[in-house]
């Protein structure tokens, strides 16, 4: 494999990476500060797509159907925010799954009934589409370097809104204590709604993004649901650095593991099985280094105690 | 989520009035259709479903009783068993995938069952797990593929990259293709079932000397490949079976498509009577343009009412030889059964064009004709 393949695969990897962190971003918020594990995240991821598909295809403007996805994967947030999990945060995290599965199969169907059974088209915007040539001789398309920048700019976003906001000054302590912010006189009830949609408005950013390279259906959302989990159990629950930093490594070893262990496995194994092994092997790459971290560090590389 | 429909029910006597089908065996035939109608994939079963209500539509003999595997092989046996023994059907079809269609089969056909097959046609029961009430009426899996091989060998194709995901169906297409083709394979490449993103493997085809890029990625992964790959600026030729190319997706893909040659058994520009009319009967009913699971769900329901009008489904020796016979007009041209009760037909390369605003496909040659399986040879029944 040359250099320059290795280069484009870890630039693929960091997109992945990024794209990832947007969703987990929100998950190890709503986590941290509230305590309830939202399976239903992954369809606001798809909330942001439909809604991008649906004002691209009717408006044909890219910033607009961006837009859309903000405002409605943070006004569906909001809503099951006051309608649905607001009841549950003194409950255990059992019922919080049952009930946030119900709100994933609502959100499937309600998509279905809405914009039916068939895949959306939306695309990347003429001005971003096609390849460019990066320094080295590389050639990398342009909207993905316009997604990780993208994605950089959020996290960096975000990083100063929790550090050096009033709201994330009480977003931090929502974190560490609840009762006493609340007898600080800190609308608690409030700052949940709100935490919820920025959450919610960051996978639908995600979702839109990804789904101009991606196909808009209904289901798209729980696979990356499932990969956020493990950026942030990686990462440590509740850490924003700890989401950064485990979804660029889930990121890179997803996609450096499916490029690198086929070839690897062949040099001590019959072509056509090392393919099928190290492809095998490849989909268990992040799970093996999910397992690898709790081994050494129990709650995560930025978990709290 | 459940559905039931009651074809007798819904038809309008004006309809049925004229129709050849009140014969003379009096028999009625009572038809469960499991279908995928929910979650990823349900486009194809809504088309199969379509199709089928299409060709049956105005027959009061056929009665249809409609449920949803919601893709789940565990869900799908379960309502083979209701619909076998509480609503006491005598033929099942619909199911769309590979993997469901093994854990019903078999065990509906040894119940006496007649099965036949819309889409999905694993190479199993085409070959030592095949049976006399069994009838495929859509392709064995590797068929596309084989023809998709020899195509391009006669044409000049001398590298090819192939890609498929890491499950039997993927493999089965890898390996049909591999069987007929002769020129070189740069590199084999199996991805994970239901991966999105393919900057990765694009990469790969990127620094590879292929010159020519085939792929299976049924569903939402075609439609994120083929986007990706659009993208990328390589602009190696495309071309895989028509799964990933078909009316249902072509839209969510748009001109990213245009210019990639596909295998199918049938196109809606064939030119044979059958089609034209079920190509203008499916759009005027439905307002879209039909699949090839919609031309499979048609013909699907063309054989059985065709076996109705000759023989009695309760006596099943007579019923499966009017089945054999395959006496319908298929929308696909000649259709026969081979001794393995799967299709023997032509497959057509077809190239995805725009039509106006819309984005489809135009038969440009035949990759196979009279194309047939070869797991035949280990059928014994």
């Amino acid at each position: 494999m040359s250099l320059l393949l290795l280069i484009e695969q870890v630039l693929n990897g960091l997109q992945f990476g990024v794209m990832l962190f947007l969703m987990a971003a929100g998950l190890t918020l709503i986590f941290g500060v509230m305590g309830l594990i939202n399976l239903a995240h992954g369809s606001l991821y798809m909330v942001g797509a439909f809604a991008a598909a649906a004002v691209a295809g009717f408006t044909g403007s890219f910033v607009l159907a961006l837009i859309a996805a903000l405002a409605a994967a943070a006004a569906a947030g909001a809503l099951i925010e006051l309608l649905v999990i607001r009841r549950l945060y003194d409950r255990d995290h059992l019922d919080q799954v049952l009930a946030t599965f119900a709100l994933i199969l609502i959100f499937s169907e309600g998509t279905r009934y809405i914009f039916g059974s068939f895949p959306l088209f939306l695309d990347i915007p003429a001005a971003l589409s096609g390849p460019i040539l990066l320094p080295g001789g590389i050639y990398y398309p342009l909207y993905r370097l316009v997604i990780i920048g993208a994605g950089l700019l959020v996290a960096a976003g975000l990083f100063l809104l929790i550090a050096r906001t009033r709201i994330g000054v009480q977003i931090r302590a929502g974190e560490a204590d609840r009762e006493m912010i609340a007898a600080l006189g800190v609308d608690i009830s409030k700052l949940y709604t709100l935490v919820f949609a920025l959450g919610a408005a960051l996978a639908g950013l995600a979702g839109a993004l990804v789904g101009a390279i991606q196909s808009v259906q209904v289901g798209m959302g729980e696979p990356v649901l499932i990969l956020a989990f493990v950026v942030i159990v990686i990462g440590g629950i509740g850490s924003i650095k700890g989401a950064l930093v485990g979804s660029i490594l889930v990121g890179l070893t997803d996609t450096l593991g499916g490029v690198l262990l086929p070839p690897l496995f062949a040099t001590f194994m019959e072509p056509s099985s090392a393919n099928a092994v190290g492809s095998a092997v490849a989909s268990m790459a992040i799970y093996i280094l999910m397992a690898g971290v709790l081994l050494f560090k129990p709650s995560g590389l930025f978990g709290g105690t | 989520m459940k559905l039931k429909s009651l074809i007798a029910a819904a038809s309008i006597a004006a309809l049925s009035a004229g129709m050849a089908y009140a014969d003379a065996h009096g028999g009625k035939v009572k038809v469960g259709m499991i279908t995928t109608l929910s979650g990823g994939g349900a486009g194809l079963g809504i088309d199969v479903r379509d199709g089928f209500m299409l060709a049956a539509k105005g027959n009061e003999n056929l009665e249809l009783v409609i449920e949803d595997d919601q893709r789940k092989p565990d869900i799908a046996v379960q309502l083979a068993d209701k619909l076998i023994q509480s609503e006491k059907v005598d033929v099942l079809t619909g199911i769309i995938w590979s993997n469901l269609a093994m854990a019903v089969v078999p065990a509906a056909t040894a119940q006496g069952k007649f099965y036949l097959s819309p889409n999905a046609g694993p190479s199993a029961l085409a070959g030592k797990g095949c049976s006399p009430l069994y009838f495929n009426v859509a392709w064995q899996n590797d068929a596309f593929n084989e023809a998709a091989g020899s195509w391009a060998s006669e044409n000049d194709i001398k590298k090819v990259f192939l890609m498929a995901p890491n499950y039997p169906a993927g493999q089965d297409m890898i390996a049909g293709f591999k069987r007929t083709y002769t020129g070189e394979v740069v590199e084999e490449v199996y991805t994970k079932l239901g991966q999105t993103d393919y900057a990765a493997e694009i990469a790969q085809m990127r620094a590879s000397d292929a010159d020519t890029v085939y792929f299976f990625l049924p569903g939402g992964m075609g439609i994120s490949f083929m986007k990706q790959y659009a993208g990328s600026g390589v602009d190696k030729n495309v071309m895989g079976p028509a799964f990933s190319f078909d009316q249902g997706i072509l839209g969510a893909i748009g001109d990213a498509a245009l210019g990639v040659k596909n295998t199918s058994h049938w196109s809606k520009d064939l030119d044979n009577e059958a089609n034209v009319k079920f190509v203008a009967d499916f759009q005027a009913e439905f307002g879209r343009l039909p699949s090839l699971y919609a031309a499979q769900g048609y013909d699907t329901a063309l054989l059985l009412q065709s076996a109705m009008g000759k023989a009695d489904v309760k006596d099943a020796a007579a019923f499966q030889a009017a089945m054999e016979e395959a006496d319908f007009a298929s929308v696909r041209g000649d259709f026969s059964f081979a001794p393995n009760h799967h299709p023997i037909q032509d497959i057509y390369m077809r190239e995805v064009v725009k039509e106006g605003d819309v984005v489809t496909n135009k038969v440009i040659g035949v990759a196979a004709s009279a194309h047939q399986d070869v797991y035949g040879a280990d059928c014994k029944m």
